[in-house]
């Protein structure tokens, strides 16, 4: 029925649905079942709703009957029908993995028997949740006297909220605002901010001001415990405050008891609900769950996004207009100084003119900066997005796994390239399960030790300059050095001698080379056959790098660190041997010259000292297989990435750049230490050098360093 | 405040919908009308600020938006002398009987449930606008 424009825009807004309704879940989770934010409730409610409108819209039957029995339960637990409890949250969680894997089926126009399967099942379970108590039979609402004709406009959640409030005997009032149709929303929204800490806002009703066509005003009902007075004194200039009920609200009936909590059987005889389960039972009074194990959704599915969309801020697009104007503007003082020119006979042309022109390029230089800028910023996206994706998935794994584990998240508003903050979510689904797998221990095995019984696993990330610093820490068991020695060498990975002069740090590092794994046995959680060399060549792929720390018994951390961008960066451009290469800058940590009798030998490779710190020399001629001058003296161009030092020869320095960085394609892809090409002013395309891989080829123990021929 | 009466034979149409997708739905429904110039609002407060601005001769509106709702939106327009007479329908999901019933009370003209058929949409449309 639609059209695949408008198929991919019902990909996106459904999976940013989905991305709202599980950040919100995991709120509403964590607060517990202490009276919910009726915000909060309405807000999940609204978005299932919505799921369920656009899914039917686009022929999605499957979607939209799932998303048809969240919104029932979630109407349910929103007019206070259904209460909130582990049981109903696990549903909805496992409802909106569900959703997002059909959601990903829908966006390849596929539509499997399995997730249909696993659909029909939650929907059954919803419902079973939904069924909760029926509503009050004598409506509140009918004694208290409230103007029918306000009472028309409520729907029938508005309509609840009124109706809790009544019960719970606070005082209800009508705030009546007049505000200019000019500003209406600001000021209505400063009005909002006022009471709402007094209370709740339960509706705003627009009417409009006979005879009077530059103004409107709104009625917002409101209900508050606070005496009139400072309810009064909270409104501002031009509010009137008034009584909504026309009958005192004390002649009212006391308020019923509260329910009783309510504790119903599950209608599937959960054997093993308790499975010696250590992990802490959440904040809800805990009814048996047994959603889990119904339908676990594969763990395996990619966490990325499904659409390449950004949603961004208008302000950043306000910014890019400007600066397009003001290029525009430039443009137009140009095309003047051009006509000027041309009108002029003879041979030279006054020197004020080349001045004017100067000037010009130079604003011209300074726009360019600001809308490069701009559009990098429009491409950048905060973490949150993956992190909540991860904790969500993080939750459901630690039940799953029966271990005692509290996670931590911080920095999800640190932002990132969107393009990265995509490819990272991958490994660092990893790189969690890794942790809560290998690194966390039972709380047994953690009490023998003197740790504490619950383990903890973190996933951080801050700001640090141009980089983004990421971590995923536990204090868990520690990487076993011995068994790692053991495996490397098990696996011909390196010899045992150079294991010997290793360094602990390079040691814990061979967990990264393709082919190793330390672990006995293959566990439900961790991916198959997926390693930590994966997710280090999806690092590299990123120009990011990846490093562990780690203590026996005390933990380990990875520690991801990534460019804010892929798009454009700042290179030093070299040349080596009559060709051109760009190395990013922020790989570069200085450059020296290097007397050719200063160069050592060990181990059959060339290293330099540089202050006191030895590093290999790599001369590039080499690398790229190009012929080499005989020189006395070496530029060297000396890179680091987290650790690592690497001193680069090169012929000669040619200056800053900002490039563009553009993959390779053909079979120029897989030239190793090359990240891509650029285009330079002149037309000519220079590799741009990748330092990471780079790195990994030639400081491999047994790296060999023959001639490859390319650039 | 009103604009002056449309000089531009175009008939001016409102959609108010806060779900991006939908409300293209909508839009192409109607753009196969030729004479019907689309306008959106992608809440009641939009909706309120884009009304005066306008001379429209129809609005198309969702019930369940954030800020303020669908029935408050028809309870404003029906209740307000430049607006009063201008057919407003109302496009939301079934299975809310009752915001439905309230919304016909208040003087919506057409209650099309979603998932709707573009075609009716249309169709409606031009029966109202007299085409």
């Amino acid at each position: 029925m639609a059209a695949p424009r408008a198929l991919t825009e019902f990909i996106a807004e459904a999976n940013e649905i989905l991305e709202v309704l599980g950040r919100e879940l995991l709120v509403l989770e964590e607060a517990g079942a202490s009276d919910p934010d009726p915000d909060r409730l309405n807000a999940v409610f609204r978005a299932a709703h919505s799921l369920k409108g656009l899914a039917s819209m686009f022929g999605l039957e499957t979607i939209a009957r799932l998303a048809h029995r969240a919104e029932d339960l979630l109407d349910a637990l929103r007019l206070g029908k259904t209460p909130l409890n582990q049981q109903l949250v696990d549903a909805l969680s496992q409802t909106i993995d569900v959703l997002q894997i059909m959601l990903g089926e829908a966006s390849r126009g596929e539509d499997s028997a399995e997730s249909r399967e696993q659909a029909e099942i939650l929907g059954a379970e919803l419902q079973r949740v939904a069924l909760g108590t029926p509503g009050d039979a004598i409506d509140v609402l009918d004694q208290v006297g409230i103007d029918p004709q306000v009472r028309a406009v409520f729907t029938e959640f508005e309509e609840h909220r009124l109706r809790e409030n009544v019960k719970k005997g606070v005082g209800l009032w009508k705030v009546r605002a007049v505000f200019s149709l000019d500003d209406f929303d600001t000021r209505l929204s400063q009005l909002n901010g006022r009471l709402k800490p007094l209370g709740e806002v339960i509706s705003t009703l627009p009417s409009s001001q006979p005879g009077d066509d530059s103004s409107i005003a709104f009625d917002l009902i409101f209900g508050s415990a606070r005496p009139e007075a400072e309810v009064e004194a909270s409104l501002t200039e031009g509010a009137v405050l008034s009584p909504l009920t026309s009958q005192p609200l004390a002649a009212l009936p006391p308020p019923p008891p509260p329910p009783a909590p309510k504790r119903r059987v599950p209608a599937w005889d959960d054997v093993s609900s308790g499975t010696g389960s250590a992990f802490a039972p959440g904040p809800f009074p805990s009814a048996p769950s047994t959603v889990m194990r119904i339908a676990p959704a594969p763990v395996e599915t990619s966490l990325r996004s499904l659409t390449n969309t950004v949603r961004v801020d208008i302000g950043r697009l306000d910014g890019l207009m400007n600066s397009i104007g003001e290029l525009l503007l430039i443009r137009s003082n140009i095309e003047r100084i051009a006509e000027a020119a041309r009108q002029v006979a003879g041979p030279s042309l006054p020197k004020l003119w080349g001045q004017e022109l100067q000037r010009e390029a130079r604003a011209l230089e300074r726009r360019l900066d600001e809308l490069q800028k701009g559009v990098l910023d429009v491409r950048m996206v905060p973490l949150g997005q993956v992190f909540d994706k991860l904790a969500r998935l993080m939750r459901r794994l630690v039940r799953e796994s029966g271990k005692d584990v509290m996670f931590e998240v911080s920095g999800g508003d640190v932002e990132l390239d969107k393009l990265i903050v995509e490819e990272l979510s991958d490994p660092l689904m990893h790189l969690l399960r890794n942790a809560l797998d290998h690194g966390a221990e039972r709380p047994e095995e953690r009490l023998k030790q003197g740790k504490a019984g619950r383990a903890t696993i973190g996933l951080f990330a801050r700001q640090q300059g141009n980089h983004v610093i990421i971590e995923v820490r536990d204090d868990g068991a520690g990487l076993d050095e011995a068994r790692i020695r053991e495996v490397a060498v098990d696996r011909g990975i390196v010899t045992r001698e150079q294991t010997e002069e290793m360094e602990r740090r390079d040691l814990l590092n061979l967990v990264f080379q393709a082919g190793f794994s330390t672990r006995r046995d293959v566990s439900e959680l961790s991916g198959r056959g997926v390693g930590l060399d994966v997710v280090k060549t999806n690092l590299q792929r990123l120009s990011g790098l990846i490093d562990i720390t780690s203590r026996r018994h005390e933990g380990t951390t990875f520690t991801l660190t990534l460019p804010l961008t892929l798009a454009i960066i700042r290179a030093l451009m070299v040349a080596v041997s009559g060709r051109t290469y760009a190395i990013p800058l922020n790989a570069v940590l200085e450059i020296v010259s290097v007397k050719t009798g200063e160069l050592r030998t060990i181990e059959r490779r060339e290293v330099i000292e540089v202050r006191g710190q030895t590093m290999p020399f790599i001369r590039l001629a080499r690398v790229f297989g190009l012929p080499e001058e005989q020189r006395a003296m070496h530029y060297v161009v000396i890179v680091g990435l987290a650790q690592q030092r690497l001193g680069l020869a090169i012929d000669e320095l040619i200056g800053q750049q900002d490039i563009v960085t553009k993959p390779l394609s053909g079979r120029l892809r897989d030239i190793p230490g090359v990240s891509g090409a650029t285009e330079l002013g002149d037309r000519r395309a220079v590799l741009v050098l990748d330092i990471g891989a780079l790195m990994e080829e030639l400081l491999r123990p047994q790296a060999s360093l023959e001639p490859r021929t390319a650039g | 405040m009103l604009a002056s009466p449309a000089v531009s034979t175009l008939r001016k149409v409102l959609i108010v919908e806060d779900s991006g997708a939908t409300r293209e739905l909508l839009r192409s429904a109607l753009e196969t009308i030729e004479v019907v110039e689309v306008h959106m609002a992608v809440s009641g407060f939009d909706a309120l600020k884009v009304l005066p601005r306008h001379r429209f001769e129809l609005i198309i509106t969702d019930i369940n938006m954030p800020d303020i709702n669908g029935l408050e939106l028809i309870n404003f327009v029906k209740k307000n002398p430049h607006y009063r007479d201008t057919p407003l329908f109302v496009v939301t999901t079934e299975g809310r009987e009752q915001d439905r019933d309230r919304g016909l009370q208040l003087g919506a003209n057409e209650y099309v449930v979603k998932p709707f058929d573009p075609a009716r949409i249309s169709e409606l449309v031009r029966r109202y606008l007299k085409l």
